[in-house]
């Protein structure tokens, strides 16, 4: 019994095709007649093969039988590295090996035999063509009926992912899902044998013998980003009244409510918009962008830029929050443009100066789509016409639109059919108007109706689908990637950030961060002793000044009190004359009353005595 | 393409924020096709995920990995072959490239041989660690460069299986050491290795004393209580807690049980699956490892892969990995030239979001100065 340390040495492509298709002949009926000059091929292939130093167990042993046995033993079916070769090429099951079989067989990983994924049909061998250094070509070997072309064909035509050999055992692997009978890719190259030293660098396939179970990995990822929520931003930019906003409701069958923006905007402003959509269990948060007053100034110069700094300072935002140490970006709401829509008037001859100025200075920053707004105004043959015109305009200004991708086979079809058509002329409505028996959206005229969803008459569908039904993811990825890098890039050189210094040694730009932090914090510190200087000096300016007003103060002060003084003595020196004047004044107030008295004593006196004289008289 | 209009589709308009007014829609648009466009995507970009086994040899580290994927991941070291046991703990990775319906996984498996082997096992966990640490380090570096690549290759460590010896008591010192330090840096998942060398009703004990044990040191295996989003997961996710550690065997051979292959192991004991007779010591039995009356390997499977793959890669992209940068970009010495990143001193595990002793970033750093 192998141990899986065994190492199969490499056996050459040549010897084990020769092995096969002599095997081959040999399981047939009829070729027994000629079996023994086969077998003694066989076993000279052998011994050439031994000469070669192959020591692969399996191989000689399975010889070992075909000489020995009889034929029958091959439709044991016996695991020995080589399928038994049944004609029909269908499912063969390997019948449970018996305990002597088990010695023989090459991996201790057979495959399910029984299991739901019909992997006895399959015994691959894969052997490792020895290339540079003891290498990591792989290639799945089938050994069954048939099963070499068609191997060796896919081989031959390779596969995507992967690099070259890799792919293919990997692809042969997973094509297993081609061959008859065979269901589950990964159980299909049953015997899988990967051998050889684990390093880290290597990448090899390793082929499943059973169901493992990450194929729903993609539903997982799309389970957790419909948990999420979708994030899509739309820009439209075309001037007043060119049918942005009818645009947009048709586009979502919805109504929006917005006014009608006037023709007198000085200046062009853009107004965001966000709305929350949910169809089935897919929540999209959608911003629409609308440039309100483009191309209704006189002097439109200016027009663009307030386009670009918007576009801008979105990303800026988003760098912003990159950049931050403690940051959340699973839950930003990411507000980058994702797409621009770019409405051309439909004057049915070319491009306007300002579409060309505008579209060139957006066309790195954002995935323009240029489309023909009420296109309803242009027939069929100047439509054409005009088509022409603007894509060879947009193509000798080297304007870069936003291409869908062919890279992908599922969509790479409708993608080209679709960039035929570009670009689109498109016809917005919310009306209805009743055609046969239903109500459609359309436009009505005296003179018939266009009707919005109908092929022929706009590409209003095509519009739809591009931008919604099939491309919106990538709209997103090339916004991420390309636009957004590309805005990132510029930004951080600009701000002086490099990968690689002079001397080609790699930069980091946390180096150059720390590097320009430190001068930051340089300035800031002299900046702060300036200011403090600054400070310490007024102080003292004004400490001086306050000395000196104190000093005046004083002095007021002193002089006040000696006037004060001065004028207390006066007021003394007046009080003192007053007590005298009064003093004198009192003692001739009393000597004046004295004689006053006397007078009238002596006046009494006299008149009684005059009276008494009177008295006398009359007596 | 609907030309005309349809019944009102089932679609509604939400509660939401004020600032994004919900917005009813009369139509189909076909804004769900952008899962298909999703799908496509990603189908053709390829996922990649990052094991990592921690445990002592001859738990059945390589086995268990083989039998996960069911493919040669692993050689397995057999007993007997001459391999001396390592001296000091090495980190050995391998890189497959596997595919199932389309579906292309880089896998990519780092086993520790040598871990818990020593006689002194002290700050075993230091190299885990420093390797760890150097794959969010890697991812940063490229992170921060001025033109980088449109798509980083990641190597981070998306989950670690911690393989803890079925000794049928509680977990040892070691363990419990180890997993602190892990579970605030990547995604553990303990299993109880070789489990059928105990009993259901032995296992069911073991289990509650892991689980009390893990309770009592706070340590936040995979899932975290903290990282539920909605009652669907937290209902999902209990359930899951419920039973973690899931007692394991690995086996890759496959045995012919009643007609049927089944992978199991083949011992010589006991009674016979399905019959109920015991006819003597000839009578070979088989452990089914897809049988979930014999062990839990198809939860860890279901776990690991086919339900929870993607919310480990996110659990360790928007959270551990966050936090390794916040503590990477506070620290302002020793910064690296560029991709010359090689510097496998341990570096603090950061503080985390995570509940948890936040004692640990200043404890590493007082390690790795001892280092």
């Amino acid at each position: 019994m192998l141990s899986p340390q065994t190492r199969l040495a490499p056996v050459s492509l040549h010897l084990l095709r020769s092995l096969s298709c002599l095997v081959k002949r040999v399981a047939e009926p009829e070729a027994r007649t000629s079996a023994p000059r086969i077998l003694l091929g066989l076993q000279h292939v052998v011994e050439r093969g031994v000469a070669a130093r192959v020591q692969a167990a399996g191989v000689s042993v399975a010889l070992e039988r075909v000489v020995s046995g009889p034929t029958a033993t091959f439709a044991e079916g016996e695991s020995c590295g080589l399928s038994p070769l049944t004609p029909a090429g269908g499912p063969h099951a390997i019948p449970p090996p018996t305990a002597s079989a088990r010695a023989r067989r090459l991996t201790p990983l057979p495959g399910e035999a029984n299991g739901p994924f019909q992997a006895g049909s399959h015994v691959a061998l894969i052997k490792r063509e020895g290339r540079r250094r003891g290498g990591s070509r792989c290639r799945c070997l089938r050994a069954g009926a048939g099963c070499w072309q068609s191997a060796a064909a896919r081989e031959a035509r390779g596969r995507r992912a992967g690099a070259g050999a890799r792919a293919r055992a990997g692809a042969a692997a997973s094509v297993g899902g081609e061959h008859p009978g065979a269901a589950g890719v990964g159980a299909a190259a049953a015997m899988a044998v990967a051998v050889g030293r684990p390093s880290n660098e290597e990448l090899r396939n390793l082929s499943l013998s059973g169901h493992v179970g990450f194929d729903s990995l993609p539903d997982q990822l799309v389970n957790k980003s419909t948990s999420q929520g979708f994030c899509f931003n739309i820009l439209c930019v075309g001037e007043t009244g060119i049918g942005k906003s009818t645009l947009m409701d048709t586009l979502f069958n919805t109504k929006f409510e917005s006014d009608p923006a006037t023709h007198n905007e000085p200046g062009v402003r853009l107004k965001a918009r966000s709305y929350e959509l949910q169809e089935s269990n897919v929540r999209l948060k959608l911003t629409i962008v609308d440039t309100v007053g483009f191309g209704d100034q006189i002097n439109k110069d200016d027009s663009y830029k307030p386009i670009v700094e918007y576009i801008d300072a979105q990303f800026e935002a988003y760098l912003q929050e990159e950049l931050k140490i403690k940051r959340s970006l699973f839950n930003y709401h990411d507000t980058r443009i994702h797409a621009c829509l770019y409405f051309i008037a439909p004057t049915g001859h070319s491009l306007k100066s300002l579409d060309l100025v505008t579209m060139k200075k957006l066309d790195s920053k954002v995935n323009i789509i240029p489309i023909i707004a009420k296109a309803d105004t242009i027939a069929k043959n100047e439509l054409h016409k005009f088509k022409s015109k603007i894509m060879s305009e947009l193509v000798s200004n080297g304007v870069q639109i936003y291409q869908f991708p062919t890279d992908e086979e599922t969509v790479a079809e409708i993608n080209a059919t679709m960039s035929v058509h570009l670009p689109f002329a498109v016809v917005g409505s919310t009306e209805e108007v009743k055609i046969g028996n239903k109500m459609a959206k359309a436009r009505q005229y005296p003179w018939g109706v266009v009707q919005v969803e109908n092929e022929n008459h706009c590409d209003f569908v095509k519009l739809r689908e591009m931008l919604i039904r099939v491309n919106m993811e990538d709209l997103r990825e090339q916004t991420h990637t390309r636009h957004y890098e590309l805005y990132r890039r510029c930004k951080l050189e600009e701000m002086g950030f490099k990968d690689t210094d002079p001397d080609s040694k790699p930069f980091s730009l946390q180096e150059t961060y720390e590097a320009k932090r430190n001068e930051f914090l340089g300035e800031l510190q002299k900046k702060e002793e300036e200011m403090r200087q600054m400070f310490v000096m007024r102080v003292k300016e004004k400490e001086a000044e306050l000395k000196e007003a104190e000093k005046e103060l004083h002095e007021k002060f002193d002089l006040l009190k000696r006037t004060h003084q001065e004028e207390k003595k006066k007021v003394e020196d007046k009080k003192k004359e007053l007590e005298e004047e009064v003093n004198n004044f009192q003692k001739k107030k009393a000597a004046a009353q004295l004689l006053q008295s006397q007078a009238q004593q002596s006046g009494a006196q006299q008149t009684k005595k005059d009276k008494d004289k009177k008295n006398a008289s009359f007596t | 393409m609907d030309p005309l209009r349809q019944s009102a589709s089932p679609c509604s308009s939400r509660p939401s924020s004020p600032k994004t007014p919900p917005c009813e829609m009369l139509g189909y648009v076909g804004i769900e096709a952008v899962l298909d466009q999703l799908k496509i995507k990603a189908m053709k970009m390829g996922f990649e995920f990052n094991i990592m086994v921690v445990g002592q040899s001859g738990l059945g580290k390589s086995t268990m990995l083989n039998t996960l994927f069911k493919s040669k991941v692993w050689k397995c070291t057999l007993p007997g072959l001459a391999m001396p046991t390592p001296q000091t703990l090495q980190l050995k990775s391998v890189t497959h490239v596997i595919e199932e319906k389309g579906v292309k996984l880089k896998l990519t498996v780092t086993d520790t041989p040598g871990f818990g082997d020593q006689i002194n096992n002290d700050k075993c966990w230091n190299p885990i660690l420093g390797y760890i640490n150097e794959q969010y380090e890697r991812y940063l570096q490229e992170e921060i460069l001025i033109t980088r690549q449109r798509h980083i290759p990641d190597t981070r460590v998306h989950c670690c299986v911690y393989f803890v010896p079925p000794t049928g008591h509680c977990l040892r010192p070691l363990d419990i050491e180890f997993l602190q330090r892990l579970c605030r840096t990547v995604n553990v998942v303990p299993v109880i290795a070789r489990a059928d060398s105990l009993t259901l009703e032995e296992r069911e004990a073991f289990r509650r004393r892991i689980q009390h044990n893990l309770r009592t040191h706070c340590i936040e295996v995979y899932p975290q209580k903290c990282f539920d989003e909605d009652i669907n997961d937290r209902i999902l996710n209990s359930k899951i807690r419920d039973r973690i550690p899931f007692a394991v065997v690995g086996a890759d051979r496959q045995h012919l049980v009643n007609g049927r292959c089944v992978l199991g192991r083949k011992t010589k004991w006991g009674i016979i699956e399905g019959q109920g007779r015991w006819t003597g010591p000839e009578v070979w039995l088989c452990l089914a490892v897809e049988n979930m009356a014999h062990c839990e390997f198809p939860l860890l499977r279901d776990l690991l892969i086919r339900s929870h793959l993607q919310d480990l890669k996110d659990i360790t992209h928007n959270v551990h990995y966050e936090n390794y940068r916040v503590c990477r970009l506070n620290e302002s010495h020793v910064l690296p030239h560029g991709p010359c990143w090689v510097n496998l001193a341990p570096t603090p595990p950061g503080p985390s979001v995570a509940p948890g002793p936040s004692k640990a970033c200043t404890q590493a750093r007082e390690d790795s100065d001892d280092n």
